[in-house]
């Protein structure tokens, strides 16, 4: 008796302690939930980044590194609004062009030295100086910042630049222009300050993973080109504490069905959604694939210039064209994964921007064919004169499966033939960027969140405006929209505007699809930008 | 035989020579740069960037630059895409790679093709020769595009037993399934080449007389029949070699495994001159490196032949 | 002492009327070695009823090989299953088009794609290999620096520069496979030439004062051609690749036409989202033509060579 007794007692000590140290990664701190064991977090990636040095970084899967490795300003909670970051808070004055920053005290690099303000001010010298060549220094010029533009061109030197140390701790910003939204754009990894002593001392070799001092919550570990990219935890970071994933690794990919192989065989916790498999997937896991508005549009521009083809100057042409296309077939049938049909050119996920009403998009589709066979029929082209012309999209199964749906609503419905070319992408900007193209593939994705990095693409001035639309009332609505306090109204005219006119086919407007391991919690769904934050992220126990 | 091969390798300098400055024209012909993007840069922009990399020199000065570079620094230049890497790097770190699964392909292919070519040979036109045929093109059939996920999804997805791609500094499960995608391809070729060139000496007199002489079946194969019938096998295994280390875009892009095909067809793709031309070098001194050991092969095999 | 019968009564009366007997020649012998060889003519069969299939088949189908099937589109996986109902016999591709009729359209680009590249190969590739081979010295010196420096050459630029010039057609499909396909074989025949020219034969030939060329046309090439057919058959699939390779660049064949490559690469893509016919039915037109065409060159080989008996 006295024997099974102690064998019970033992039996149960023992069972507790195993069970607790099952539990010994403890508890969410803020949700209380049970931490798993194992925080690592291993994630797809489609290409190699391009650089890992924040001024010099030109891809978003770059930056997403960065933003891990490296802290600005001001951070972004999961909703997309601006918090903390190294910088405590940030004041502004009544014309809103002078922004005062003040850091934090205890923001410290990965060897030990205090981020100060005049790191930042090191950096975004370095991101406007000629010397460094950095392909976003034109970030910084549409920051506005006093002297940037005249630096770029090699008129002024860096160290005019309007930004200043007042102290270790403060950091002025004076502007060339007024912009309320400023501080939206220093969550942008071009602004995270850099490591002067790490930059001069080894020169490209900074970014090595023996080399490199960072000050956010992770270390570049390792690095092997085209292979993977693995970070893990800087105590140094001042808010080490909170910081839950130790290790973070980035695998490279090239293959989107490759990537959804793997993981599915558990080697990646977020893996690709291949076209068209969204609703698959969704219903063999449904706790795993996930699907999000997004900040970017998907068009097809006509080339108004003087290249491009007459009937397309024809503005019943570009409606009907725009008209017969069935968006509710591309995004529910050929994408099938969340994306949202577009009458507009700016998303209606854009912070602040509230979609107007343009006609097309309330009718029904029926309504819409219609209409296009009786615009078409008022022109010269019908069934016994076809319309031909190009139509050319960048190589991507994507992108085909679009074009291809495009060209056949074409066909059925007014009669139009097309010849589909498709060219792989340097070749492609090359030939849209010269304008050699008859209706070209055209897609952006919002640099901030605000209507206006959308809407300044279809200016007369803007250098990305490839169609060379061009009409001086949409000019005028845009500047005035910089300095006013609601520019909704005018941006609301532009899109009826862009209506009425149809330089370019609005087709879809993106969504955020990928698979998720159900284990992963804290991804931040509702930020647009998708600035995601490792640092925010936790895997519970199973 | 020694004037031979210092005459071959004094005319590869002018060979290599000629490579680089063709190599540049056309990488210069097609439209694009590296710089340009769907975001073009302002001019200034591009005009400080271009300053950097020296692209805004003449031709001529850049070709010049570049082959004084590799000659006296052993310098590929900067990537112009990787901004963070040389192409030392880039090739220092892809090349052992794909060098890794490439000499095993070759080997495993070399074996298996050889002995099924060499098997149907002897016993031509019946079942085994069949067999032998059929199994080596059974191998070779399914493209390595279509091979190679289904690998993954067996091996990785079903069974388990290995991860479905990466390198991970050369582990042994990483080199298996791109190894059987890549040498499966070669096969099939290596032993019908094998076969018929071997029932071309089988069917000779110095074999005949062999045969009357009542010699055993493998004397006659390994000592007398083999080094001829090698000729065909070794012009075709010379540039299947390089082909082999150079040409597997497809194994890279599927197995992840960071070699270097993928990174010429990237390179290429995003214009980045300095990588494309650093493993186009390479590649020719590959090339000619392996035609010279195969004509010296050559000569080896068939005494007559003489440079 | 001569018997009187029948046979002889005819050939006595054929005496006056004796024609020139036609003599057998070498190739005659080899036609008919390659006639009795049931694996070749099978293939050769099987590979002209799939030539015939790909002109005539398409009358049969119901759709063509563009349009797409609304009903189908979003679910493929059930409703685009190869069917005699709905019309579409091998079922719809991923955008609900139907894969009867684009197999179809697709053997007749990938066999046209296979056979030019094999000719240009053979033709091309022989001359080529039989003069750097039989003149050997600095003649091949020079002609096989030439073939390394075409080896190493990015053929990606190649490519896309050929697409700027020429825009885009079959035509430049054909250039652009041509030009590569010719160095292997190249190489291959002058090293089987370097080899037979120091025959005995030849150097009887030689020794007699024949002329260099028809030493090479009548001699060394025919001692060639088994290697060389052997060769110009493995080389066809590999062209019916390449070729998918140079239509993702945005060369050649462009959409709605497509080729084997191409339907087989789709096919591979979606293999494990339950639509298997989108790759089985390319990809076994694929593989039967290899096996025919494997077949055959094995058949020619058997047949050209002087010494099988």
């Amino acid at each position: 008796m006295k024997i099974m007794k102690k064998l019970i007692y033992i039996i149960f000590a023992t069972s507790f302690f195993l069970g607790s140290l099952a539990n010994a990664a403890g508890t969410h701190p803020k949700t209380g939930e049970a931490l798993n064991n194992d925080q690592t977090f291993v994630y797809w990636a489609l290409d190699e980044h391009s650089s890992l040095d924040p001024q010099i970084v030109e891809d978003v899967s770059g930056s997403d590194i960065i933003r891990n490795l490296f802290e600005g300003l001001m951070n972004q909670d999961a909703d997309g609004n601006l918090i903390p970051g190294v910088a405590l808070g940030f004041s502004t004055n009544e014309a809103k062009n002078v922004y005062t920053f003040n850091l934090r005290k205890n923001a410290k690099w990965s060897n030990g030295d205090t981020v100060t303000a005049h790191d930042f001010v090191y950096a975004w010298q370095r991101a406007v100086d000629p010397v460094t060549a950095s392909p976003y220094s034109w970030f910084m010029e549409i920051m506005s910042i006093e002297n940037g533009a005249e630096i770029i061109s090699g008129d002024k030197t860096p160290s005019e630049l309007g930004v200043k140390a007042l102290d270790d701790f403060t950091l002025e910003v004076k502007l060339s222009a007024s912009l309320p939204y400023f501080a939206n754009m220093v969550t942008h990894a071009t602004t995270f300050p850099t490591h002067k002593n790490t930059v001069e001392t080894h020169g490209s070799n900074w970014t090595r993973p023996e080399n490199m001092v960072s000050n956010g919550a992770y270390k570049l570990t390792e690095h092997v080109i085209n292979e993977k990219v693995v970070y893990e935890r800087n105590p140094m970071y001042w808010d080490n504490n909170n910081t839950i994933l130790e290790k973070v690794t980035s695998l490279v990919i090239n293959s989107e069905d490759q990537g959804l192989t793997r993981y599915l065989a558990g080697e990646l916790d977020k893996g690709p959604v291949p076209a068209g498999q969204f609703k698959r997937l969704k219903k063999e896991y449904p706790d795993q694939a996930v699907s999000f508005p997004r900040l970017c549009n998907y068009y097809y521009t006509f080339n108004l210039s003087e290249s491009g083809i007459q009937a397309f100057k024809n503005v019943r042409i570009r409606k009907a064209m725009s008209y017969a296309i069935d968006r509710n077939i591309i995004t529910e049938n050929v994408l099938g994964a969340g994306q949202i049909p577009a009458y507009t050119f700016t998303p209606g996920a854009t912070a602040g921007f509230e979609v107007p009403d343009v006609d097309y998009a309330k009718m029904s589709q029926t309504e819409r064919d219609a209409k296009a066979k009786e615009l078409m029929n008022s022109t010269i082209y019908g069934p016994d004169n076809p319309l031909k012309f190009t139509m050319i999209y960048n190589t991507s199964e994507g992108h085909k499966k679009i074009a291809i749906a495009m060209t056949q609503m074409w066909k059925q419905k007014l009669g139009i033939e097309v010849e589909l070319n498709n060219m792989e992408w340097k070749t492609f900007l090359d030939i849209r960027g010269k304008q050699d193209f008859e209706i070209a593939r055209g897609a952006w994705c919002g640099d901030y969140n605000e209507a206006s990095t959308f809407l300044d693409l279809l200016t007369t001035p803007s250098g990305y405006n490839d169609g060379k639309y061009s009409n001086k009332m949409v000019d005028k609505l845009m500047s005035e929209a910089k300095t006013s306090d609601d520019a909704n109204p005018n941006y609301t005219k532009i899109e009826k505007m862009l209506a009425e006119e149809m330089p370019v086919i609005p087709i879809y407007h993106y969504a955020g699809v990928f698979m998720l391991n159900p284990t992963l919690k804290g991804w931040p769904f509702d930020n647009v930008e998708q600035n995601w934050y490792a640092k925010d992220l936790y895997k519970v126990a199973k | 035989m020694i004037y031979f091969i210092i005459r071959r390798l004094a005319v590869s300098i002018p060979t290599l020579l000629i490579l680089i400055i063709l190599s540049f024209i056309l990488m210069y012909s097609a439209p694009g740069g590296p710089f340009t993007s769907e975001r073009p840069l302002p001019p200034q922009v591009l005009a400080n960037i271009q300053a950097k990399y020296g692209l805004d020199d003449p031709l001529w000065k850049q070709i010049w630059d570049y082959t004084y570079g590799i000659i006296f620094n052993f310098d590929f230049g900067p990537s112009f895409r990787y901004k963070d890497r040389s192409v030392n790097d880039i090739i220092a770190q892809g090349f052992p790679v794909t060098l890794t699964y490439g000499t095993w392909s070759f080997i495993v292919a070399v074996f298996f093709g050889c002995s099924l070519g060499i098997i149907a040979a002897i016993r031509q036109n019946s079942w085994l020769d069949y067999f032998a045929v059929g199994v080596s093109i059974g191998a070779q059939v399914l493209p390595n595009f279509v091979l190679a996920p289904i690998l993954v999804l067996v091996f990785t997805l079903l069974l388990g037993w290995l991860p479905g791609g990466g390198w991970n500094g050369g582990q042994w499960q990483c080199i298996v399934m791109p190894v059987i995608a890549l040498s499966t391809s070669y096969m099939a070729s290596i032993a019908r080449l094998m076969r018929s060139s071997m029932l071309e000496v089988l069917n000779s007199n110095f074999i005949r007389t062999a045969k009357a002489k009542g010699l055993p079946v493998k004397l006659i194969i390994f000592r007398h029949a083999l080094k001829p019938s090698l000729l065909p096998v070794i012009s075709y295994l010379g540039p299947a070699f390089v082909g082999m280390i150079t040409g597997s875009v497809v194994i890279d892009l599927y197995f992840s495994t960071g070699g270097i095909g993928l990174h010429f067809v990237n390179g290429a793709l995003n214009r980045d001159y300095s990588t494309i031309m650093g493993i186009t070098i390479l590649v020719g001194i590959l090339t000619i490196t392996f035609n010279l050991i195969v004509d010296i092969l050559y000569a080896w095999i068939d005494p007559k032949i003489r440079y | 002492m001569f018997l009187k019968n029948n046979k002889n009564n005819s050939l006595f009366n054929n005496i006056n009327n004796l024609d020139y007997i036609e003599g057998r020649s070498l190739f005659d012998d080899a036609k008919r070695r390659f006639l009795l060889n049931k694996a070749a003519m099978i293939s050769l069969l099987l590979l002209t009823l799939i030539v015939l299939f790909s002109f005539i088949g398409p009358f049969f189908s119901q759709w063509t090989n563009e349009e797409i099937d609304w009903n189908a589109l979003g679910n493929i996986s059930t409703l685009g299953k190869p069917s005699i109902s709905t019309g579409h016999f091998f079922g719809t591709d991923e955008l609900g088009r139907d894969l009867y009729s684009r197999v179809l359209q697709g053997s007749q680009i990938s066999l046209m794609v296979g056979f030019v590249g094999a000719l240009i190969a053979v033709v091309v590739g022989t001359i080529y290999g039989t003069i750097a081979g039989y003149f050997g010295g600095k003649v091949d010196s020079i002609m096989m620096r030439i073939v390394d420096v075409l080896m190493s050459i990015p053929y990606m630029f190649v490519l896309i520069i050929l697409m700027v010039i020429f825009e885009r057609s079959v035509i430049l499909l054909f250039i652009g496979i041509g030009l590569i396909s010719w160095l292997d074989m190249a190489r291959i025949v002058r090293g089987q030439t370097l080899s037979l020219k120091n025959k005995e034969f030849i150097e009887a030939s030689i020794a007699i004062g024949v002329k260099n060329y028809i030493i090479i046309v009548k001699h060394i090439v025919p001692n060639l051609l088994g290697i060389v057919a052997v060769y110009a058959t493995l080389l066809i699939p590999g062209m019916i690749i390449t070729e998918s390779f140079i239509s993702f660049l945005g060369l050649g064949v462009q959409e709605p036409l497509t080729s084997w490559g191409a339907l087989i690469s789709e096919g591979a893509r979606t293999m494990q989202y339950g639509t298997l016919w989108q790759l089985l039915f390319p990809l076994s037109f694929f593989i039967v033509s290899l096996f025919c065409f494997y077949f055959i060159g094995d058949g020619l080989r058997d047949a050209l060579d002087p010494k099988d008996r």
